[in-house]
Order: C-alpha cells, then sequence, then structure tokens
C-alpha cells in the first residue's frame, strides 16, 4: 500500500493531556497543556500561575530589609544567591563598601548553595528517566550542605542569611571545618555519580541529541545559566560581570556546544567541580574583620534604576529596582531564569516523545516559585 | 489426571477414606488451590518487602523496620491498609471492564505457579506442554493491563496500556525463542522432565555460549515483561503518573502490584528450572535429602528476583521507541541466530555433560 | 562600543530625532537608557538587533512600570557579541488603553515577558500571537501591579 493510502485508512488524531499542576515530572505545581498525537508532542503550552504570589507587589510595600526576606520564596534552591541580589543592589545603590570578609563568606556559600541546588537538580534528574536511586545519593551530599546552613545560619533552606551591609551574623566557628569536611566527602562522591548515571549507556540514549537547542536559539530565548551553556552560550554572569569575591578566585566557565539535554547535564556536573575549587581558594582566606557596616534603620535609595545580576544555580537573576527616593521601591521586578528558560521548552520538545519532554524538563531544571514568583 | 497431582499422594488416600471417589478430585484440587492461593498471597507480600530491603540497601536508606522483626510485618500491615481502602473509580470508566481487569492479572500470575516443580515431590500439575503452558499463561496478563488502561477512561492510563501492548507483545517474542533455545537441549517442554536431564549438569553449563546468549536475553525480555525498570513504561511515574493503574484504588490496586512481584517470581522460577537446575543441588550434594529441593529452587529463584531488582535500582528507563528497537533490531536477530548455534550444538554433540 | 558611539549611531537612524521623541540619558543608572516614542519601537528595535555594530541580540529583561500617570515598558538589552548594553524605554499616558508593538518577532523570549506585563499591567501588544493572562485567572478583573489597583481582600497594605 501506499503510505498515503495507509495514512488515510488509519487516521491519526490529535489529542490533549493535562500535565500537572499535580504530575510528578513537573516539580511542583507547573501545568503543561501537551497536544500529542500517541506518544509524539505536537505542542506543550505552559499554563503558569499556579503558586504566584505577586512578590513584586509586596516588594512595592516593604521596606529594603523587608525584601530581602521575600527573594527566598522565589528560587528556594538557590535562596542565598537571590537574597545576596538584592543586598548588592542596595549596597550598589548606596555606594556602601562591604568588608573583604563578608563578601569571601557570601560567595563561600554562595557555591556551596549551588552545589546542594545541582545536586538535588541531580536526584531529581535520575528520578526523570527512571533511575530512582540518584535521589537518595544526591540527598545525601545535600544534607551535610544544609547541616553547615543550619548551624550558621538557622535555617536549611530559606536561610535569610544577608542583609543590606553585610550577613545577619558572625559564620559558626565550625563553619570552616565543616566546610572542609564536605569539600573532602563531595570529592570522593562526585565521581561515584559519573559512575551511576553519566557513564550508563540507557541515560546516554535517553539525553543524547535530546531537546537540542541551538546558541542561537538559546540567545534569542533568553536561556541562561546551565541551560544556555549547554548551547555553547558563554553567559556566566559570575564571570562576566563579577560581584563579591568572585574577582579573586579563578575558575573556568562549563561550556558544552552540543545544546542536548546530555550536554545540559555534563554542565551541571562540571559547575559543581568548579564550584568546590572555588570554596577550596577561599575557605582558607577569609579576611578578618566585621561581618557588615551599619546602615540606616530605614534605608532610602537615591532616586535612579539599579540593575543587578547574578548567577544562580538556575541562570542569571536580575533585580531591577525603581527608586524614587522613598523607603520602599518604585517598582521592582526580577528577571528569574526560570521563566526565560521555560519559554524555550516548546521549541525544543516538540517532535519528541513524552519521555523526551519529561527527561528535557529535567535538564532545564525549572523551580516553578522562581517562574511565577 | 490424578497423576499429575503429584503432592497429593498421601493425603489423596486419606480423603478417599472419607468421601466417593467421584467428589475426592475435585475436593483434592481445591484444597491444593486454597493452599497454593495462601502460600503465593505471603510469597507476594514477602518479595515486596524484599524489595523494599533491597531498595533500601541501594539506596542507602533503613527500608522498613518499625512493623515487627526488621519491619517483617510492614507488608501485611500494608495489605490490610489497602484491604480497608475505599474503592474508588472514575465517573465515566466502563464499569465492568473496569473491575474484571485486575482478575485478569492476579489470576494469569497465579494459575502461572500451578506447574512449577518446587522439589521432586512438590508439584502440583506436571503437564507435558509445560513451558508451552507458562508462555501462554503469562501472555495473558497483558490483556488485564489493557483493559484496566483503556476502561479507565484516563488517557495517562491509556498511554500506559498502549505502552504495555506493545512492550508485551514484542518481548514475548524473545521469552519464547530464548526459552525454545533451550527446549532444544532437553528435547521436552515438561518441566520434570526438563530438570531429570540436567542432573547431568545444569542447562547453562550443558550448552555453555548459546546457553549463556539465551540467558541474558531470557532475562533482559522477562524484566521487559514483567513491566519492570529498565521497562516501565507501562507506569513510568515521572511520565504517567502511574500509568494503567492509575484510577485504581484498594485492593483492586494491591491486585495489580501483587501480580507484578508475582510475575518476578515466575520470571526467576521460570530462569531456575530451565537454566539452573530448578530444585537440584550444585554438584549433588544434598540429593540424598530431597526436600532440600525446595531450599535450592528457593534460593536461585531469590537469587535471579534479586538480580531483576538489582536491575530496576540502578538503571534508568529506556524510552518507547528505543525499547521496542532492542527487541526487534537487537534481541530478536540474535535470538534467531542462536537457537541456529545451539541446534548445531546439538546436532555435533558438542554440549557439556558430567 | 561605548555608550557614546551607540548613542551618536543610533541618532543618525532617525532623520529627525525629534520626532522620534529619541532621549538618551545616563543619570540615575549604571547603563545607558534611551526613551522613544512608541511608535518608533518596533523600527529602532529591529535595527538595534539586526546591525551588526549594536547587535543587541539578548533581551534579557522585559518590565512593566506604572509611573503613576503614564504607563510604560523597559527593555534591557545586552549584544552577546560586543557585550554592551543598553535599556530601552517606551510609556504612553493612555491608560484605558496601553498599546505598544510587540518585539516577541525579534526576540522570542519576550512572548511570555510581553504576556506578563499584560497580565500585571495591562498593557497589549501590537502582533503578540497569543496575548492572554500568563500568572492569573483568566477571568480576573484589573491588573494588580499598576499603582491605582485596590483588592481589599487579597492585599494587606501597611
Amino acid at each position: 500500500m501506499e503510505t498515503a493510502t495507509i495514512n488515510n485508512n488509519f487516521k491519526s488524531e490529535e489529542y490533549f493531556i493535562n500535565m500537572g499542576p499535580q504530575h510528578p515530572a513537573t516539580h511542583g505545581v507547573l501545568r503543561l497543556l501537551l497536544t500529542i498525537d500517541g506518544e509524539i508532542i505536537k505542542k506543550v503550552e505552559p499554563d503558569l500561575g499556579y503558586i504566584h504570589r505577586s512578590i513584586e507587589k509586596m516588594c512595592e510595600r516593604d521596606s529594603y530589609q523587608q525584601i530581602v526576606h521575600l527573594t527566598d520564596r522565589m528560587d528556594y534552591l538557590s535562596s542565598h544567591i537571590n537574597n545576596e541580589a538584592v543586598c548588592l543592589a542596595v549596597e550598589n545603590a548606596l555606594e556602601l563598601e562591604v568588608p573583604e570578609r563578608v563578601k569571601v563568606i557570601r560567595t563561600i556559600i554562595d557555591e556551596l548553595t549551588r552545589i546542594s541546588s545541582h545536586t538535588l537538580w541531580w536526584g531529581v534528574m535520575g528520578m526523570d528517566v527512571g533511575a530512582l536511586t540518584s535521589y537518595f545519593y544526591g540527598f545525601r551530599d545535600r544534607e551535610m550542605i544544609n547541616d553547615i546552613f543550619e548551624e550558621t545560619c538557622g535555617a536549611r533552606l530559606t536561610m535569610n542569611y544577608n542583609i543590606p551591609g553585610g550577613l545577619m551574623q558572625d559564620i559558626h566557628p565550625n563553619f570552616v571545618k565543616r566546610v572542609k569536611e564536605f569539600i573532602a566527602h563531595f570529592k570522593t562522591k562526585l565521581p561515584e555519580y559519573d559512575k551511576l548515571l553519566t557513564g550508563n549507556i540507557i541515560f546516554q540514549k535517553r539525553t543524547k541529541g535530546v531537546g537540542v537547542l541551538s546558541k542561537e536559539d538559546a540567545i534569542a530565548y533568553g536561556a541562561s545559566g546551565p541551560v544556555a551553556r549547554g548551547s555553547g552560550y558563554s553567559c556566566d554572569v559570575r564571570k562576566h560581570h563579577p560581584y563579591s569575591a568572585l574577582d579573586k578566585v579563578s575558575f573556568n566557565e562549563a561550556l558544552h556546544t552540543e545544546g542536548d539535554s546530555y550536554a545540559r547535564y555534563l554542565v551541571r556536573i562540571q559547575e559543581m567541580w568548579e564550584s568546590v575549587s572555588i570554596i577550596e581558594q577561599l575557605i582558607d582566606n577569609i579576611p578578618e574583620g566585621d561581618f557588615k557596616v551599619a546602615t540606616n534603620a530605614v534605608i532610602k535609595l537615591p532616586k535612579g534604576e539599579y540593575y543587578q545580576k547574578v548567577e544562580t544555580a538556575r541562570g542569571e537573576l536580575g533585580v531591577y529596582i525603581i527608586s524614587t527616593g522613598g523607603k520602599n521601591p518604585h517598582r521592582m521586578k526580577f528577571r528569574s531564569p526560570g521563566l526565560s528558560n521555560l519559554s524555550l521548552l516548546n521549541h525544543i520538545t516538540v517532535g519528541g516523545k513524552i519521555g523526551d519532554l519529561v527527561a528535557t524538563m529535567a535538564t532545564i531544571d525549572i523551580v516553578v516559585p522562581d517562574i511565577d514568583r | 489426571m490424578y497423576s499429575s497431582l503429584i503432592i497429593t499422594n498421601n493425603i489423596h488416600s486419606w480423603v478417599l477414606s472419607l468421601m466417593p471417589a467421584a467428589v475426592t478430585g475435585i475436593t483434592e484440587m481445591m484444597m491444593i488451590a486454597m493452599i497454593y492461593l495462601t502460600v503465593f498471597a505471603v510469597l507476594g507480600l514477602f518479595l515486596v518487602l524484599m524489595e523494599r530491603k533491597v531498595a533500601a540497601w541501594f539506596q542507602l536508606r533503613i527500608g522498613p523496620n518499625r512493623v515487627g522483626f526488621f519491619g517483617m510485618f510492614q507488608t501485611i500491615a500494608d495489605a490490610l491498609k489497602l484491604l480497608s481502602k475505599e474503592l474508588t473509580g472514575t465517573d465515566k470508566a466502563d464499569k465492568f471492564l473496569y473491575n474484571l481487569a485486575p482478575y485478569f492479572l492476579i489470576i494469569s500470575s497465579l494459575m502461572a505457579l500451578a506447574v512449577f516443580p518446587f522439589s521432586e515431590n512438590l508439584q502440583a500439575f506436571d503437564i507435558n506442554i509445560g513451558i508451552f503452558f507458562l508462555i501462554a499463561i503469562s501472555s495473558i496478563g497483558v490483556i488485564g493491563v489493557l483493559l484496566g488502561g483503556w476502561s479507565s477512561n484516563n488517557k495517562f492510563a491509556l498511554i500506559g496500556a498502549m505502552r504495555s501492548g506493545v512492550q508485551t507483545i514484542s518481548y514475548e517474542l524473545s521469552v519464547g525463542l530464548s526459552l525454545l533455545t533451550m527446549i532444544l537441549l532437553t528435547g521436552s517442554l515438561q518441566l520434570s522432565e526438563i530438570i531429570e536431564v540436567q542432573k547431568s549438569g545444569w542447562l547453562i553449563v550443558q550448552g555453555h555460549i548459546p546457553a549463556v546468549i539465551a540467558f541474558m536475553i531470557y532475562m533482559i525480555s522477562g524484566t521487559a515483561e514483567t513491566n519492570r525498570a529498565p521497562f516501565d513504561m507501562v507506569e513510568a511515574e515521572s511520565e504517567l503518573g502511574a500509568g494503567f493503574h492509575t484510577e485504581y484504588s484498594g485492593m483492586k490496586f494491591a491486585y495489580f502490584f501483587l501480580a507484578e512481584f508475582i510475575n518476578m517470581f515466575i520470571i526467576a522460577a521460570i530462569g531456575t528450572t530451565v537454566f539452573f537446575g530448578g530444585w537440584l543441588s550444585p554438584f549433588g550434594i544434598t540429593e540424598s535429602i530431597p526436600w532440600l529441593g525446595v531450599f535450592w529452587f528457593l534460593l536461585k529463584a531469590f537469587a535471579l528476583v534479586f538480580l531483576m531488582m538489582w536491575f530496576r535500582w540502578t538503571f534508568p528507563r529506556l524510552r518507547v521507541d528505543q525499547l521496542l528497537t532492542l527487541e526487534w533490531k537487537y534481541l530478536l536477530p540474535i535470538n534467531l541466530f542462536n537457537i541456529v548455534l545451539m541446534a548445531i550444538i546439538v546436532w555435533l554433540n558438542f554440549t557439556i555433560q558430567f | 562600543m561605548t555608550n557614546q558611539e551607540i548613542k551618536e549611531l543610533i541618532t543618525t537612524w532617525f532623520s529627525g530625532p525629534e520626532s522620534a521623541h529619541l532621549e538618551f540619558t545616563e543619570e540615575g543608572s549604571q547603563f545607558l537608557n534611551l526613551s522613544i516614542d512608541p511608535e518608533y519601537l518596533h523600527e529602532l528595535m529591529s535595527w538595534l538587533k539586526t546591525n551588526n555594530k549594536t547587535s543587541f541580540d539578548y533581551l534579557f529583561c522585559l518590565t512593566g512600570v506604572d509611573w503613576g500617570k503614564e504607563l510604560g515598558v523597559v527593555y534591557h538589552l545586552e549584544s552577546t557579541s560586543h557585550r554592551h548594553i543598553i535599556v530601552v524605554k517606551v510609556q504612553t499616558s493612555d491608560r484605558e488603553n496601553p498599546v505598544f508593538d510587540s518585539v516577541q518577532d525579534i526576540w522570542p523570549t519576550a512572548n511570555f515577558h510581553e504576556r506578563e506585563v499584560f497580565d500585571l499591567f495591562g498593557i497589549k501588544f501590537k502582533g503578540h500571537p497569543n496575548l492572554k493572562r500568563l500568572f492569573m485567572p483568566e477571568d480576573w478583573e484589573g491588573f494588580p501591579l499598576r499603582k491605582d489597583y485596590e483588592d481589599e481582600v487579597n492585599m494587606v497594605v501597611k
């Protein structure tokens, strides 16, 4: 029979399927409207807003010290980095020079946060492609970081450790020792990640050539973070616009050019190694000094516009403050990496299978509160 | 009929003294059915516990450890919970098929258990087409999955069921062909006969190279047929939620769940019987104590079960098209080639026998 | 390119910079700011993207702003090859029916961000293929991020 005749006799119909808001692969309350033909995806339309809290509106009501605490709840896996973004923006606006000690501690905790976020991502990535064991391996290592955070700032996830002008309190006396312990431990465990997942033939088959994003598209869709770096677009804010103590350390920007899910996976694995190296460079040289500089109880930013970008575990977070000189911002905008990264989901998953969609979504590494804000 | 009921020898005369000969047969069959049902319900529960313990061991966890000694009664508690749960269902489900589906699965897996020789004298039903019967029965289960997925009126369940249909039909071939390779060695489909042949060496040794290939193919396709990871396309919780049994709850869900674990045992038991000498002890070390056959059988079967659990807790899941590629482009041609190889070896008498 | 060079280059694109209300400022911001009449927005944006000397190919932030009387949109653009940054601003005093040109055909990322601005500010984008609410429910009344938005139930005002 001719192909045309076959197609005529066996008509296939597209149908809709609702993935989420409660679904194991959407990592939170994301809803995807899928149009599929059998197993093949024809269209992916994200439906957002299930955890929209209008943080930007709340910011217009709150003082700058209070705003810091709202940012924890955006990308909760990079909470410390989010805090830092706001603090840096405020400090730059006030032209406040924070002590070296603060800068170094901030950077160390940033990188620990990044490792913690990436280990969680690695575990969930494995789970999304069906290897459940990786989840527990990731959590084992993440646990040690959370313990360090708990000891130093009292919270394990939403840390609130930064304030405009420095840190909430000084580091715990055990901090240096425990970070060193963790680094020694993690360096032996990271190769285990490769053994369990990276080299696995099924894993490679599932991710290589899946969800391919070209460099041009990555830029056009505003991708950032490991998603863009997996496509070869050098966009690491830590390299291009160094902040805190990042100008004192040397590290390589993880770059891969293939643009598929496997490249994004490798970028994150490599980033963990780079973060380890950054911490190693700083942990022995934490300068003595104050852990904060005094600011006014009511911070008033001069009239003007301030933009601060930082590199969270998911990509470039921008904080855009428009101040009219008052104690609240006139307008506060968070440029979240998640929203831009999610917007390319339809572009790179169409034509793949449902399994590809799940693997691709895992490597885009979305955190839904970060998208919804 | 009576001759095939080997384990009844002793009970038979006792029952015969109580009632007329015409009723005895039926009574005995009922008794055996009851015993088997009980034993395998417990076996299913034990397998669930074992899986959870093994998984915990792989995943740096402790696993169930609260109910009973080392959590021994955890799965019994779970079963009681499932029994007492409300049976929910979708409004627009095809009620008849929806309720029927779990029974297809559980009955087909319990039926398959009837033919295994657990030791020389412990076999309920020794038919001369044993292997054939097993293959035939094990493919009935997929009807339950298809019905369950179709009648639930849920798209995720439907996708899961369709995947299952595709998968089971494909891998059925490989299971059948790899067992057929071994049949060339034994010359019989009867399970007791197959074990008899292995008294001069387990088949995996007798058939050496092609037998090892056949065993590997058998384990891969056997895992696929039980819908377990890395072939758990049917459930694929990160893709389809729970796949074909998304809409089932309570005891109906438990039937699906139990059937999966019993199926795993069946695959392991067939593997034990066909490749590893069934209840035969290694080198005949306990030949003088016949009842130890049960021990050896279970030991070998659980070793294979453990192997399947090992697969599950280390491998990622394949994609549905990769699954079919693996079967049709790799396993099937290798299998066909393997049969020819085995035939040549049997023909030229290259087998290893002690 | 330095800010001064960008400024001069952009000025040459317009025959009459006054008619386009082209205004440059670096005051109160770390970037070069450029505000323009909404009429000329799309034209300017495609030039900024396609011109080899500017090639602003990375739209990293798209913000809706309520200035009190006017509604506006702020575009943060970066060039991935030259690594310079420009901020483009448009605003309109029409609060009932504010319309700007959509730039999602120039940068696909604007698709979601423009929907967000539409959702929270009620600014419409001409030429957007799928302009509907992004976060809020379809039947939500009002635009929450506007300064005159009032919601006695959900808003805690201090």
